[in-house]
């Protein structure tokens, strides 16, 4: 029997107290590399290290063995000792009370047969001591509530709503790098390595259940067993969305069959039909798979699929109908209430259609009260904002330029800023109070992060999306997974 | 694995809701030219027996005989055609039909997730095009009706150069079909829907090939 109970998870997520065992004096390695970032970001529960001398590491006298720690104070293990010490040292941790190893060693599975042979041991040691063992050959955790970095690789996220498992480390880190660069946070990341007992879908699982986790981001490759998958992925859809991104989509191709049905059914259009069948969503990349779950982290599900574009411009409100007409999103036409409604807001060269061109003719109230206007009509279900923080672009060039801050600029500037902020602020809030999503897009996001627009997107905890297509590609997802919920 | 006869596959298929055309089961020429005089002509006659799966490919169909007499001397021509490795033998008498609307509808198995249901957008170039979409068996209407939605041409469910619309639900009720047989009989590794013709708005399946586990 695994233990993978919630206790076993808390253990790994949320532990009490943990020990580096076999810590490094060298900066370069794991060992040292892993302690580091635990004492690093600002893990609060107690931190204990062993090694061969008994050496101090970063301020921390290492023991030279786990008997020699305290018991009952240590929930977690984290493991940078080589494959042949591990059993050993696995005992040693059960004799402590501790629930949870999470092994960076390797020489497992991925080495060959006496690795394989080596894996099964140490699972059935792991089981038989009711220990939790994620990995081995795995890069490590993260639990943002619990301020825990225990990884042999960077970064530490902010802290936000996205459970990411993995069976490729370095896909933690892509997604956790994104999480860093946006600003929308993780609650949970871990990377599953061999996955010899804990696998992606027993964590994905586990933030099924987690209060502090509303998304499952996964990267998988290589499954072992399809049916198993699909099955473990559907039974977690009904409860928490997930957002799958998978490797070796190409590997296999088309298989010879006699049939022509068997011919067509390559096995990249099998995973694709298994996973739309479970209510997940696959994503083609990282940065699309991260941007789903973001949407699902921090926006409402849309209750239908009709969207209004609100832009400050005409092209990128053409550009944003092509992508809504080429998906499963409706562009409304605007029902004559609310074109009236608007008019009484706008001059009278604004488009009078969806996308709602505003044609540059925004006082300063006009861009909330636009969109608060529409966002509160019955047959609109989501918004795309685009056009935020071209003021402050020009307010950033200006006091970048030789003029400021004399020539009158320094007002107009702050101007531009408040305003910007204010369109970013007034999108998140009118989004919550309609519970509605509103996404912003603007390529200001990445071009410019310090612009107070993107920033203040951030702010409010919000994605804010490179461009109007990739804002379009995310409500979509949102809108498949509320039609697999509710029909 | 073994194939079944197109009429020993259509009679395994036609008891869960797939829908076939009125056709004959003929031994002889004299036979079939009785069977052609009750359908009706035009008819189309096809070599039929258990080791025959690519009929088309060894010249084995004959479309659009509009008499008894060219029906008679196609079916004398079809059993002469027949070789000892074909084993025993019948020509298959149908109700000739036309549409512009063709699709393709099978199960196959496969290693990772097992049993699969497919529908595609069907005709010769069914492969280059490769509009599909696949569930796992077993489908249940919902299922149905989002891979009906998810095929890129959709369209060609609407009305359609002076042809009505698909019928889905019928549509729908040919697929779950398909996932109910391959639930029922384990040892179905293939089915072959190819084509499925929209005559008058309605899915009729005018070939059928199950591959079994021998």
């Amino acid at each position: 029997m695994t233990a993978t109970s919630p206790q076993h998870f808390d253990a790994l997520f949320n532990p009490r107290g943990i020990v580096v065992a076999g810590a490094s004096t060298h900066p370069g390695k794991f060992g040292f590399v892993s302690l580091h970032n635990i004492l690093a970001s600002g893990y609060e529960g107690k931190v204990f290290a062993t090694n061969r001398d008994g050496a101090d590491v970063l301020g921390i006298q290492c023991a030279t063995s786990i008997d020699d720690l305290p018991e009952g104070e240590i929930d977690l293990v984290f493991v940078c000792t080589p494959a042949s010490t591990n059993l050993e040292l696995l005992t040693a941790c059960g004799r402590k009370g501790i629930k949870a190893a999470f092994l960076t060693s390797a020489g497992y599975a991925e080495a060959g047969d006496d690795g394989i042979a080596a894996q099964a041991e140490l699972v059935a040691l792991a089981d038989e001591l009711d220990i939790l063992l994620a990995g081995p050959n795995g890069q490590g955790v993260v639990s943002t509530p619990a301020n825990l970095c225990a990884q042999i690789v960077a970064p530490f996220p902010p802290a936000g709503r996205i459970g990411v498992a993995s069976q490729s480390g370095n896909f933690v880190s892509s997604f956790l790098n994104w999480s860093r660069q946006t600003g929308v946070g993780i609650s949970r990341a871990v990377s599953a390595g061999n996955a010899a007992s804990t696998t992606v879908p027993d964590f994905l699982d586990y933030y099924a259940s987690d209060a502090e986790t509303a998304v499952g981001l996964a990267y998988v490759e290589g499954i072992a067993d399809g049916r198993d998958f699909y099955e473990r992925m559907r039974a977690i859809t009904p409860s928490m969305p997930l957002v799958v991104v998978k490797g070796g989509a190409t590997a296999g191709g088309a298989r010879a069959a006699a049939s022509h049905t068997g011919s067509l059914a390559s096995d990249d259009r099998v995973f694709d039909g298994a996973m739309r069948q479970a209510g997940v969503i696959r994503s083609l990349t990282v940065e699309e798979g991260f941007e789903a779950a973001a949407s699902f982290a921090t926006q409402p599900l849309p209750k239908g699929n009709r969207v209004v574009v609100v832009t400050t411009a005409g092209g990128w409100g053409v550009v944003t109908a092509d992508a809504i007409h080429s998906s499963e999103l409706e562009l409304v036409a605007l029902p004559d209430d609310l074109l009236a409604a608007i008019d009484e807001k706008l001059p009278p060269r604004w488009s009078k259609n969806n996308p709602v061109d505003m044609a540059g003719g925004e006082t300063r109230d006009t861009i909330p009260e636009v969109m608060e206007t529409i966002a509160t009509h019955d047959e609109v279900d989501a918004i795309v904002y685009l056009g935020l923080g071209i003021q402050s672009n020009q307010a950033r060039m200006m006091k970048e330029g030789r003029f400021y801050p004399d020539h009158g600029l320094e007002r107009i500037v702050e101007y531009h800023e408040r305003q910007d902020r204010r369109f970013a602020t007034a999108a998140a809030e009118i989004s919550q109070a309609t519970g509605k999503p509103i996404l912003t897009a603007t390529e200001l996001g990445s071009a410019d992060p310090d612009n107070p627009g993107p920033a203040a997107v951030r702010e409010s905890g919000r994605l804010c999306y490179g461009s109007a297509n990739r804002a379009v590609t995310a409500l979509e997802q949102m809108w498949r997974y509320q039609r697999y919920l509710h029909g | 694995m073994t194939t079944l006869s197109e009429a020993a596959s259509k009679a395994l298929l036609a008891p869960h809701g797939v829908p076939f055309l009125d056709e004959r089961t003929c031994d002889t020429a004299d036979s079939a030219a009785a069977a052609g005089d009750e359908l009706g002509y035009p008819v189309v006659a096809k070599l039929n027996g258990d080791a025959i799966a690519h009929k088309t490919e060894r010249g084995l169909v004959r479309l659009g005989l509009s008499d008894t007499d060219s029906l008679r001397r196609a079916a004398d021509e079809l059993l002469e055609a027949a070789t000892p490795e074909d084993g025993e033998v019948s020509v298959l008498v149908a109700p000739m039909v036309s549409s512009n609307r063709e699709f393709i509808c099978g199960v196959s198995t496969d290693p990772q997730f097992g049993t699969t249901v497919l529908l595609g957008v069907g005709g010769i170039l069914a492969e280059a095009i490769a509009d599909v979409s696949i569930r796992l068996a077993p489908i249940t209407e919902r299922d149905a009706h989002s891979m009906i939605d998810e095929l890129r041409t959709s369209d060609l469910l609407g009305a359609f150069r002076g042809s009505p619309a698909v019928d889905r639900d019928a549509l729908v009720a040919l697929l779950v079909g398909l996932s109910s047989v391959a639930v029922a009989e384990p040892d179905i590794a293939a089915i072959d829907l190819n084509p499925v013709l929209i005559v008058d708005g309605k899915p009729i399946a005018v070939d059928a090939l199950v591959e079994v586990a021998a």
